[in-house]
């Protein structure tokens, strides 16, 4: 089979890469363009350890193709904060010590900033509905829900701050 | 130590040491590593529960052009029948080997069999698909009932059940029946004056890790060979992979990876002898990880049981006599861990007559891991819910009558000693003093309290503090970070060393460079590697007090250690900590202190949770609507990540108590191999979790510590149980309490 | 004296559920008991962790006995 040539951006860097057509984004993602930060649970969208955005959307990196990045705008972990600072929801997570393991927490940060953006203020029941697609089996949520609307805070305070 | 010890560091919420790479996702997990010209190896599993191989052909799949080597169990050369340490009970070194892959017959779905290694994932899948196995297909045991019975069809034809000091002669699936017993239960059942008893199952269940097993290996041509692999403990790796393939120690080096989650499952090895042979043979690296499907298939899961317990009382709500008898599914091969559940069902209680039997029993699959206080909750799930159900019946509290009946310093455990000071009468009361205890229920609400006891252990634990000339310092540690255990080293080598808390690093060493240390497991990590730390902290500080005692033509006796500086007692003298090691070149070479330890005296853990529940009755949905959980840490170091392990522990035991569980076709099947229908509990099924901590300090750790990594999964079964059944009034026998089950209970109450 | 006790598995050989042995520490312990009970199986018995005085450990190899310990077998336990 022959692979496929894709020209795509992933966290606002140009990237190009050669991929077999049945290859999914994640596959690419951590064994082409070794960006192990996205994680894989499950393969089958039920876990939420690899999310991403594609074109600002949040997606699970397993349930799309290699070659369906063409022409879009990737957002992975490795594209949150800055070489030098952490963003306001990474820097909660450490603070509400809302990771043990860790495994999930890439995808549980990714998640985080696409709920921010939709919606800055959002309630505890509608973080967790929103995070419900991204699974945890060390906090039982209580610390991750915790760090997430003290981000939310956080953010809207700063904004406020801003204007 | 003191009952009150004033501490600079400990108790504090640093930020852990590992923090920035975890959530940049820098940090490497066990499917993180590529190295150069390396193959991907994929397994072949049994599409049966229970078949002879009546042949076995890798021709074809060998032939396929990428293919570069197939492992089967006839590579497993070097295996006699030794017995080895696992993470849960005892196991042979054979079974191990026929667990990891087949020999003549498969035992479960999902069994692997064949494992080979191509130039990509893809081609190994291909060439997986060429193996020709004929299968001779036998009847499925899948559950301890029919797999007990004399007619049962037998997994091992050389199995024979020990019992106690007898071993019988004909062989069975039942590989051992445990006894534990004091006092007169007869007597004590016919002094009570009220007798609860009941049957109760509880099904099988997964550590439910995010992360599946996964490792990198390079298997090198002068023998000194490399495992890369997500483990709970990266020595036991060794020790199995080594003993497996017949190597020296030495020549094998085990790197331990960020671990994604455990829960005791990663406490065994499945693939990492496998890549090793597939290396061995191609001579070249192998990349090996599970996808999700085989997590579930193929490794843990935690046992399932069915027991019957018996609780006999006075009026005045002394219990009198405790009896029961349990059977645990060991999967495959034997090994449950039906004697802690024996050890520890009755604990809580300071009760003179008990009797308890265990079965470990062999059904026809997964073979069980190691899960979180493993033997502990199907056991106290059994004994919780009568005891409630015996304070209904009383007309009593149920955190009343525990107290009444509490077990305390002293009393008389069924399993030997008598038990040291513990915590248990102070986690009672403090539940009993919550908020949450004091809030009414609403209508269709139902509330559950239950305890949990488990031992903890200690054993060997091997720390190095190397000292820079700067001051800072790097602590080596052979137990990998789970859940931030890099934060208390952090602290407590802080605490010893009288220096802040970020001026030292804490790693985890491979194979070479730390020497021997248990895994992570049985709570043991802050209790024991915590003690190495402490020990290791010492020793800097001890040739610190000589270095400057050197300088100042004094015995190191005259020198005090205050706040990370020397202080010379007889004279005005100080050097602090970094200034000793700025010129420690010219008094003797840099320092580094050490502490090797086997630890002993580990304290339990006892913990109390509360739970509310309301249910619809017209569907049999259960929802959390508060829950509490307190446990007793002797001394929390790291609060935060204390009361992590509770909550956590919590929803993993809300999890088995409501949803999980395994479901099998009648062929034996598995039929919920993935997290949309294997259904661990998300964020949106629960409330927050409030955590209690208490802090009865374990008098054999230097700052109190207990380890609180298990006990906080115990309770919850019965919590939520007992919650349901206060909700719906209907006996509650059967976990999970899945909306079907529980609309059943509602139809059949009327 | 120290004061041994034995489990349910164990009275089956020993016929007695306790007894009192003169030993100063537990190899001499070992040797005492295996003298008096022949039928216990030495070699699982080494292999058991014991608890003198409510205090589990792993590894008695080197330990020493108080004037009135009481002494447990125990089988080794492990976590998850």
């Amino acid at each position: 089979m022959a692979k496929l040539h894709i020209s795509t951006s992933i966290n606002g860097e140009a990237t190009e890469f050669l991929c077999e057509p049945h290859a999914t984004l994640l596959d690419v993602l951590r064994n082409d363009l070794q960006l192990t930060g996205t994680k894989e649970g499950c393969g089958s969208g039920d876990c939420g350890a690899c999310s991403v955005t594609v074109d600002g959307r949040l997606t699970c990196a397993c349930l799309v193709l290699g070659v369906e990045a063409q022409g879009r705008e990737i957002g992975t972990i490795e594209g949150v904060g800055s070489s030098d600072k952490l963003s306001v929801i990474q820097e909660k997570f450490l603070e509400h010590a809302a990771l043990q393991c860790g495994i999930c927490t890439p995808g549980l940060i990714v998640s985080t900033q696409a709920l921010l953006q939709q919606n800055p203020d959002p309630s505890e029941e509608q973080a967790r509905y929103f995070l419900a697609g991204n699974l945890c089996r060390c906090t039982g949520y209580d610390k991750i829900i915790r760090a997430v609307l003290d981000a939310a805070a956080t953010l809207r305070a700063e904004q406020q701050g801003a204007a | 130590m003191s009952e009150a010890q004033n501490f600079k560091y400990i108790g504090r919420n640093t930020i852990r040491p590992d923090g920035f790479d975890k959530v940049t996702g820098r940090a490497n997990y066990g499917a993180d590593l590529t190295l150069p010209g390396m193959l991907w190896g994929k397994i072949l599993r049994s599409p049966h529960a229970h078949a002879n191989i009546k042949r076995l052909d890798t021709s074809k799949a060998e032939a396929l052009a990428g293919v570069h080597a197939v492992a089967t169990f006839a590579d497993f050369s070097a295996v006699g029948d030794e017995a080895i340490e696992g993470g849960e009970g005892s196991s042979t070194l054979l079974d191990l080997a026929r667990n990891i892959l087949a020999r003549d017959k498969v035992l479960y779905h999902g069994h692997a069999v064949v494992a080979i290694a191509a130039k990509t994932a893809a081609i190994a899948e291909q060439a997986l698909a060429l193996v020709e196995i004929d299968y001779e297909i036998l009847t499925p045991v899948l559950d301890v009932r029919t797999a007990m019975a004399a007619d049962a069809p037998l997994l091992h034809n050389d199995l024979y059940t020990q019992n106690g000091a007898d071993k019988a002669t004909t062989p069975s699936n039942v590989a051992a029946r445990h006894e534990f017993k004091m006092g007169d239960v007869a007597a004590g059942f016919a002094a009570a004056e009220i007798i609860v008893e009941r049957e109760f199952y509880t099904p099988t269940a997964h550590q439910g890790y995010i992360e599946p097993h996964a490792c990198t290996v390079r298997f090198d041509k002068d023998g000194q060979s490399m495992v890369w692999c997500s483990t709970q403990g990266h020595f036991d790796v060794r020790a199995s992979t080594a003993r497996l393939l017949g190597m020296e120690l030495g020549k094998l080096k085990v790197i331990a990876s960020e671990i994604g989650g455990g829960f005791g499952g990663k406490t065994t090895v499945y693939l990492e002898p496998v890549a090793l042979i597939l290396s061995r043979k191609s001579g070249r690296p192998v990349k090996m990880v599970m996808n999700r499907d085989e997590v579930f298939k193929a490794t843990g899961p935690g046992s399932a049981s069915r027991s019957w317990i018996k609780l006999g009382a006075k009026k005045d709500g002394t219990i009198t006599a405790m009896q029961g008898s349990l059977a645990y599914e060991a999967g495959a091969f034997k090994g449950s861990p039906v004697m802690m559940g024996c050890m520890t069902a009755f604990t809580p209680y300071a009760v003179p007559n008990m009797l308890i039997e265990g079965f470990d029993v062999v059904v026809n699959k997964a073979k069980v891991a190691a899960y979180r206080a493993p033997g502990a909750p199907q056991a106290e799930f059994a004994v919780e819910m009568l005891v409630n159900e015996l304070a209904l019946k009383l007309g009593r509290d149920p955190i009343d009558l525990r107290l009444q009946n509490a077990a305390k310093e002293g009393t008389q455990t069924i399993y030997g000693p008598k038990l040291k000071r513990v915590g248990l009468v102070e986690c009672l009361e403090a539940a009993r003093d919550s908020k949450h205890y004091q809030q009414a229920l609403a209508a269709n609400q139902g509330r559950g309290v239950a305890a949990g006891f488990w031992f903890n252990v200690g054993g060997q634990s091997s720390v190095t503090i190397n000292m820079n000339p700067d001051g800072t310092g790097t602590i080596v540690e052979g137990s990998p970070d789970i859940g931030g255990s890099r934060a208390s080293m952090q602290m407590m080598a802080a605490e010893a060393l009288g220096i802040a808390p970020a001026l030292l690093k804490p790693i985890i060493g491979d194979t070479e460079n730390v020497a021997f240390s248990a895994g992570t497991g049985g709570s043991r990590t802050t209790f024991a590697t915590g003690m190495a730390v402490i020990e290791a902290a010492e020793d800097v500080v001890r040739q610190m007090k000589q270095r400057a005692a050197s300088m100042w033509n004094v015995t190191a006796e005259q020198v005090d250690w205050v706040d990370g500086v020397a202080v010379n007692t007889a004279g005005e003298d100080r050097l602090s900590l970094a200034s000793i090691c700025a010129g420690a070149d010219r008094t003797g070479g840099q320092i580094s202190g050490r502490g090797n330890i086997n630890a002993r005296g580990a304290g339990p853990s006892f913990a109390v949770h509360v739970c509310d529940v309301a249910v619809d009755q017209e569907t049999g949905k259960v929802d959390i609507v508060r829950y509490t959980a307190v446990q007793d840490a002797g001394k929390a170091i790291h609060p935060a990540y204390v009361e992590g392990q509770f909550q956590g522990g919590a929803v993993q035991g809300i999890g088995w108590a409501l949803n999980e569980e395994y479901v099998y076709g009648a062929s034996g099947l598995l039929e919920n191999a993935g997290f949309l229908d294997y259904r661990i509990p998300v964020a949106s099924d629960l409330p927050m979790i409030d955590a209690i901590i208490v802090e009865v300090p374990n008098n054999f750790h230097p700052y109190g510590v207990r380890g609180v990594g298990e006990s906080g999964i115990i309770p919850p079964l019965a919590a939520v149980g007992y919650a349901v059944e206060n909700a719906i009034g209907a006996a509650v026998t059967d976990l999970p309490l899945s909306p079907p089950r529980v609309l059943q209970l509602v139809q059949d109450r009327g | 004296m120290a004061r041994v006790c034995f489990s349910s598995a164990q009275q089956q050989l020993t016929g007695v559920a306790e007894c009192d042995i003169a030993a100063a520490d537990y190899r001499q312990l070992l040797g005492a008991i295996a003298q008096r009970f022949p039928r216990l199986d030495m070699a699982e018995l080494q292999k058991m962790a014991i608890a003198i005085d409510g205090e589990i450990i792993h590894e008695p190899l080197l330990e020493s006995l108080a004037e009135h310990s009481e002494v447990h077998f125990l089988h080794f336990i492990a976590g998850g």
